[in-house]
This record gives C-alpha cells, sequence and structure tokens, in this order.
C-alpha cells in the first residue's frame, strides 16, 4: 500500500493571508507553505509569523503540511525550522541542497527543534530541492543521507541557468536530471517530484510534461497554481481498463496466497511479485484520485 | 342631419354608435388623435429633432413625472446622465425616476437627488455613490427596488407608468425603428427598453447610429417611437460588461462552479432538451464553461438558454449545443453579432422573460439556473442588494424570478469573501426568499434545502459530498468571527418589492 500520494505538491505563498487560509480546498497531496523566493528579504519575519500562527490554527484536514524554508546559508534557516516544527509541520523541504551534508545540518536544526518542542523524535520528514548541477550528480548521496527524507524533488528554474541554457517545451535539458533524480530516489526508496510548470496559460504543455514524468516514474509535480491540480492528478489517475486489470491481478494474487502458491498464472501469463505490486499500486491510486473501484466491472 | 366639409348630409347619431361626428378635413384632427405627437399636423411626419433639450421640451415633461430609461448599456451608459442634465437645466423637478437599473456610472444623479429634481427612485439596482448616498438618507422617499420581472408586471399592471421614457439605441431610423444588434455602440438586445416603450405614455429615442428608414426589423417599433434625438454617442460597449461578465481565472471561482455543475448532473437535470441560465458573477459564468464540456462529452444538447446572455453561450449556439438563446439583455459584444447574426439567437421582452403575471414567461420553463449571491443565510433567503455593511451595493435583476422560476435554482458564493462571510444567520436584506432557493454551492461544500429531500437523496446518491447549511454557517464564523452588527437607523431608505408586487424587505440607514 502506498502510505501518501504526492502526485501534486501546491506552492503557497507564505505571506499572503488570503491564500494560506484555505488552499486545502483545491485537493492538493500536499501543501507547501513557501518562506523563500516569494518572500522578500523585509518579510521574512512575518512571513514566518503568517506560516506558524496558520499552522497551529486552520485545520488542513488530511492534507500534508510541507514547509519551503531559506536555504541553509541563510541566516533565517535556524528561526525558520525551529517555528515550523514547533507549529506542527509535517515536512520541512530545503532549498538548494547540493550535499548531504546540508540535509545532516538541517537533521541537527530539527532534532533540536523537536525537543524544544516536545514533538517525538524522527517525526518531521524531509524533502530536498536540487536545484543545480552539483546537486543533480549527487543526487543519491542525498536521498540517502537521512532516513527522514520522503523524496527528492527537482527545481529546475536555477538548474537550467546553471546549465547555460533554457527551458524548452520538450523538456530535453531537463532529461538527465530528472532520469538521475528519479533513478536515485528509487535506488533510496523515497519519491522523486517534478519541477513546476510555470505557462498558466498552457494547459497542453502542462499536461504534456505531466505525461512524460509520470511514464519516467516520477510520483508527482509541484504546481504553483490550484488549476493546474486537476490537470496532474487526471494523468496519474489510473484508466478504466489498467483498474480491470488491476484488480483482477490482486484478486488472482489473495487466492494463490490463500492456497499457498508462490507463482501464479492469469489470462495464461505469468503473474509475480512486482506486477502485483504495480497492480496494488494502480488500485491506490485510483481510490485516491476519488474513482470507485467496485464501479469498475471487473 | 350635419354635414361634411364634403358637403354629405350625415345622421347626428345612430343606435349604439351613439353620437356621429362628420368629417371635417383629412388632418383636422390629427392632434387631437395623437396629441403628444403632434406629428400628422406637420404633414410629412418628422419625429427627429436637434438635441435632447428639445426633447425634454417636446416629451412634455413636467414636475413630478416620472421618467424611465434602460440599463443595456450598464457601466457603459450615457444616456441617463445626459438627459437628466437636460431635465434639470429645463427647470423640472419632484421626478420619480424609474430606469431598468442604475450603476457606479450614474453618480452625478447624487446631485440631481439633492437639488430636487429626483424625488423619487424605482430600480432593479444600485452602484457606487449614487447607492451609498442613498443608504445614507440622500433621498427623503425609499427607493423601490423591484426585480426585472416585477417592473415589468409593474409596467402591465399600471401601478407604475412612465410619462416620458429615454431610451438609448445603437442604431435607429427617423421614423423610430430602434434595435441594439447594430450601430458602433451595439448592446445586442434591448428586451429591458422595449416595455419602457410599451407602456410609457411618450417614448423618445436617443441614438448614434442614424439609419436610413426602414431599419427593420426592429427591437422597438415606429408605432411607439415619439421622438428620434440623435447624439454623439449612448454609450461605451465597452461598459456594458464591467463588473458583472468577466471570464474567472480565479481558481475559487472555478472550484465552485465544478462543484456547482456536479450538483446539476446529480439532480439529473442534463437529459437531452433541457434548459438553463446563468447569473452575472465569477462561479455562476464559470458554470457554462464546464458544462459546455460535459455537453459534449454526453452529446447531450439544449433545447434553450435564457437570460442575460454572454459570449460563451453565444457561442454555444453557434457550436449547436443550444437550441436557441432566449436574450432579454446582452452582455458583451460577439453576443451582440450574435443576435443580429443567429436566427436562433432570440430577442425577447422583459414580460416574456420574467413577469410573473403574464401567461408566457420564459422562467417558468427553465430546468435550472445557477445564481451568484452576497450573503444567504441559514434559511437559504439569498441577499444581491446591500453589502456586508449594510449599504446598497448591487441589483435585485432576474434572481429571485428565476429563483422562483425553474424547477432547479442553485446560489454559489464563497463561503468567505476577504473577511466577511457569505453564509450568515441573517442576512441585511432578502431579496429572494429561501424557499424558492434548491441547493447553495460554496467553495467549503454544497448545502441542499432541507425541502428539497429529493435533491438531497439524488446528491448524497451520486457521492456529492453534502454539508449542512449550518455546518457551513460554523465553518464561516470559525475562519470570520462575528463581525458588530450594522448600526441601522430607523428610517426606511429602500424597499425590496418582490415579484408580485409585495414588500420582501425594508432597507434601512446606515448611521
Amino acid at each position: 500500500m502506498i502510505a501518501k500520494l504526492r502526485r501534486s505538491m501546491l506552492f503557497v505563498p507564505g505571506n499572503n493571508p488570503a491564500l494560506v487560509k484555505d488552499p486545502h480546498i483545491y485537493g492538493p497531496d500536499s501543501l507547501i507553505f513557501d518562506l523563500e523566493d516569494s518572500v522578500a528579504p523585509t518579510e521574512k519575519d512575518a512571513a514566518r509569523l503568517l506560516v506558524f500562527c496558520a499552522l497551529k490554527a486552520i485545520d488542513y484536514g488530511r492534507v500534508e503540511k510541507v514547509v519551503r524554508v531559506n536555504g541553509m546559508d541563510t541566516t533565517w534557516i535556524g528561526d525558520d525550522v525551529a517555528a515550523m516544527v514547533a507549529a506542527g509541520v509535517d515536512v520541512i523541504r530545503l532549498p538548494k541542497t547540493e550535499r548531504a551534508e546540508d540535509i545532516r545540518a538541517l537533521v541537527g536544526l530539527i532534532e533540536a527543534a523537536e525537543k524544544a518542542s516536545g514533538r517525538s523524535a524522527g517525526e518531521v520528514r524531509i524533502m530536498a530541492a536540487l536545484e543545480s548541477p552539483l546537486a543533480v550528480l549527487n543526487a543519491y548521496e542525498i536521498a540517502v543521507a537521512s532516513p527522514r527524507l520522503v523524496g527528492i524533488a527537482l527545481s529546475a528554474e536555477d538548474f537550467v541557468t546553471s546549465m547555460k541554457t533554457t527551458r524548452s517545451p520538450e523538456g530535453v535539458e531537463l532529461f538527465e536530471a530528472r532520469g538521475r533524480i528519479v533513478m536515485a530516489a528509487r535506488a533510496a526508496g523515497i519519491m522523486a517530484i517534478d519541477t513546476v510548470f510555470t505557462d498558466l496559460s498552457d494547459d497542453e504543455g502542462l499536461l504534456r510534461e505531466a505525461r512524460l514524468i509520470k511514464q519516467m516514474g516520477f510520483d508527482g509535480k509541484s504546481v504553483i497554481n490550484p488549476s493546474q491540480i486537476p490537470l496532474v492528478h487526471g494523468v496519474f489517475a489510473p484508466t478504466p481498463e489498467e483498474i480491470r486489470k488491476s484488480r483482477r491481478i490482486v484478486a488472482a494474487a489473495a487466492e494463490a496466497e490463500a492456497r499457498g502458491l508462490g507463482v501464479m498464472a492469469l489470462d495464461g501469463k505469468m503473474i509475480d511479485k512486482p506486477i502485483v505490486e504495480r497492480a496494488a499500486r494502480v488500485l491506490d491510486l485510483a481510490r485516491a484520485s476519488g474513482m470507485k473501484i467496485e464501479e469498475v466491472e471487473a | 342631419m350635419s354635414r361634411t366639409t364634403l358637403g354629405r348630409d350625415i345622421p347626428e347619431s345612430a343606435g349604439d354608435l351613439g353620437r356621429l361626428a362628420p368629417f371635417m378635413g383629412a388632418w383636422a384632427r390629427a392632434e387631437g388623435v395623437s396629441a403628444p405627437r403632434k406629428l400628422l399636423s406637420a404633414g410629412r411626419p418628422s419625429k427627429v429633432l436637434e438635441n435632447v433639450d428639445e426633447a425634454v421640451r417636446r416629451s412634455g415633461l413636467e414636475s413630478g413625472m416620472t421618467v424611465s430609461f434602460h440599463h443595456h448599456f450598464r457601466e457603459g451608459d450615457y444616456v441617463v446622465n445626459l438627459v437628466m442634465d437636460a431635465i434639470a437645466r429645463a427647470g423640472i423637478r419632484d421626478l420619480t425616476l424609474a430606469p431598468s437599473s442604475l450603476s457606479s456610472i450614474h453618480a452625478p444623479l447624487v446631485e440631481h437627488c439633492r437639488s430636487g429634481v429626483i424625488r423619487r427612485i424605482c430600480s432593479s439596482g444600485l452602484r457606487g455613490k449614487l447607492a451609498d448616498g442613498i443608504s445614507h438618507g440622500l433621498l427623503d422617499e425609499p427607493v423601490l427596488i423591484h426585480s426585472h420581472g416585477g417592473r415589468a408586471r409593474a409596467f402591465r399592471e399600471g401601478t407604475l407608468r412612465p410619462d416620458v421614457a429615454f431610451l438609448g439605441a445603437p442604431s435607429c431610423d427617423p421614423y423610430g425603428n430602434a434595435r441594439g444588434w447594430a450601430g458602433k455602440s451595439a448592446c445586442g438586445s434591448l428586451g429591458y427598453a422595449r416595455v419602457d416603450a410599451r407602456y410609457a405614455r411618450t417614448v423618445v429615442v436617443l441614438t448614434d447610429g442614424l439609419e436610413d428608414y426602414p431599419a427593420l426589423p426592429a427591437s422597438i417599433g415606429q408605432e411607439l417611437v415619439d421622438w428620434v434625438v440623435p447624439i454623439d454617442a449612448v454609450g461605451d460597449p465597452k461598459g456594458i460588461g464591467v463588473g458583472a461578465t468577466r471570464i474567472s481565472r480565479d481558481p475559487r471561482e472555478l472550484l465552485i462552479a465544478r462543484n456547482t455543475l456536479a450538483a446539476i448532473d446529480a439532480a439529473g437535470v442534463l437529459h437531452d432538451g433541457f434548459s438553463f441560465q446563468t447569473g452575472t458573477g465569477g462561479a455562476s459564468l464559470a458554470v457554462i464553461r464546464y458544462l459546455r464540456e460535459l455537453m459534449i462529452a454526453r452529446g447531450i444538447k439544449a433545447s434553450f438558454c435564457l437570460g442575460g446572455v454572454t459570449s460563451q453561450v453565444a457561442h454555444m449556439l453557434e457550436e449547436g449545443l443550444v437550441g436557441a438563446v432566449l436574450d432579454v439583455q446582452s452582455f458583451d459584444a460577439d453576443t451582440a453579432r450574435s443576435l443580429a447574426s443567429n436566427r436562433r439567437h432570440i430577442e425577447i421582452d422583459a414580460n416574456t422573460y420574467a413577469d410573473p403575471g403574464c401567461p408566457g414567461a420564459a422562467v417558468n420553463l427553465l430546468d435550472v439556473v445557477v445564481l451568484s449571491a452576497l450573503e444567504v443565510d441559514t434559511d437559504f433567503n439569498v441577499n444581491v442588494i446591500t453589502g456586508s455593511d449594510g449599504v446598497i451595493r448591487g441589483a435585485s435583476g432576474g434572481h429571485s424570478d428565476t429563483a422562483a422560476g425553474s424547477a432547479l435554482s442553485i446560489v454559489v458564493a464563497p463561503l468567505v469573501r476577504a473577511r466577511t462571510a457569505s453564509v450568515v444567520d441573517r442576512v441585511e436584506t432578502i431579496v429572494t426568499p429561501g424557499e424558492s432557493v434548491d441547493i447553495l454551492v460554496t467553495d467549503r461544500g454544497t448545502a441542499v434545502n432541507p425541502r428539497r429531500k429529493d435533491l438531497k437523496a439524488a446528491l448524497a446518491a451520486a457521492g456529492v459530498e453534502l454539508r449542512d447549511i449550518q455546518e457551513l454557517r460554523e465553518l464561516a464564523r470559525s475562519i470570520t468571527g462575528d463581525p458588530d452588527p450594522v448600526q441601522y437607523g430607523d428610517r426606511v431608505v429602500g424597499l425590496v418589492e418582490y415579484r408580485d408586487g409585495t414588500i420582501i424587505d425594508a432597507i434601512r440607514e446606515v448611521r
């Protein structure tokens, strides 16, 4: 079973009360309250206080609460982590992660904050954003730097600039980085999250990119506008045909297990463990997408 | 016997006909037959006047009378201010101003209220400085707010009868054939103005698009028009869509629109041949976008779409998704073009649209209407006229007419706007009674009126996440808290007339 879906992670500017008050109504899998790039240096304290109060006061339902703090090389990181951990954040997203040491340093801050706020040790998880060629080359090392890591994410804007290129509709400039990140994530047993798609008027472009990263193996995508959520979820939603097939596989596996068989066959094809796992994942995704599995004919 | 001027002897009386009048010459009685028109006696008739001042003079308007206007130019209207200035110059006072609606552009009327030119106002809506002034006691007499259908009813019944209607038209010929879908200032339908033209004692058309006779077919025919006044501009077509018809990209409004469509679908309305109307406002307009997608996916067509019409609906007509558009008011230039060119895009007047007493009101045939709201209370009563500060800032429009007429009426609103709750214990002013509202859709959930147990069951069965309206109220309260109540004075500054002519609520002066 999938512990948690992260098909869509919605960025919410941490300095905007109107946006902070109820972004969960759009149904993203995760909310990323941003204290970093969307907040001007003079507004850092105000944003931190706003997000702190929001996390304390507002019931965001079952939606995961992530905060993008300022980078390890800033003077704000200590206060950011202390405040967010105390407010009850689920995941700290660290921008501009370059090496495993960055994660270890962040872990130190989180441990102290957990202790100070009385939260149980290890409760707060980490997501690392990789934004440079060096970070991408260190992807696996970063991914295994701490058991707190739930995923690594590509952040493309800085990356393409460092690569002395620009973003294209086809995304060829990101192909290597995406490939490395998703492979490192899989090797480490954590999630891979793709970068944002910034052209809000281009739904087709977003769909194209979402289909691409889904096919590459990514678990989801950061999004910057609620209108992108249903589109991304639509791409990740299994088709009725996939659901039908997966239901039969899972049922056959259960039956084989009951009869003490290790390997089974369905329609003359051998069904082994990875196929059963994939089928179970499809059904999880279908449920999470609000599809009624029982209504899809077996 | 009496003798005609042609020397024939005729009897002085004849049975039931009573006294007979002998013929006295072809033009002898022309003035008597058509006293305010005084046209035929001039020989070759001309209705065209030099300017607005002359029109005011020739219209026979006197102090204490009632003047009417239409609001098809909405925020782009030039006619009301232009004519009221001329009326003021003529020294006429104590008027009842009875336009189909007023908007922010009519702020200059504040001066005419102060100086006594305007004594009383009857309108569907008021916005901006004028509305603000009235809420603070600008006029001695309360404003009468009526619905579009209610105004048409009042005209038909004669409880409100304009002495002179001054009607802007973007296209008109010298003999008074006026229409809205042609000319540089095209506004589309003149549906509300047609009622004024039919019932006013004297009709003056102001136009910036004088055309050769005959400009037919016409929205307002020559048989109803007394005078025609060419002016520089009747309105700015760009102002028509302001505030009401923007195409939303606001994710909150889109979310409400998707929830609304889910409710409509679950209610079982979307069968082939259904009919619909959506009101103004971002979320209700956005419903059309999703409705269209669903209709295409399912292969469903609507028989007709009613109401204030936007280009999205005109586009659906073009695509064949809608069989006909019944248009009482057009909200943009594309709609005006569609009205001009598509025979299935049909202009209707306000009686045909929504008059509750006429035998053919189209609202009664609606399957579903989606309406915006400023406030909804836990009894589903709707306020679209006063803000949470008690100040007038909206319009009754066709809200209560369509809510009452349509088989399914849905009201949409965000749960909270900025710092104020839209779902409240008691709306500031009732415009539409809760008994004619079936479903409330917000960004935080959908509530069904307890009167509609059938709908509640249908929506629940379809998997729509339902909330009790009381629960929505508490959720809103948990976000906004309870504001201090508005401080009202005792004086009544507005009366909200329900479509049937009864008074549903009174608006009091804001201190």
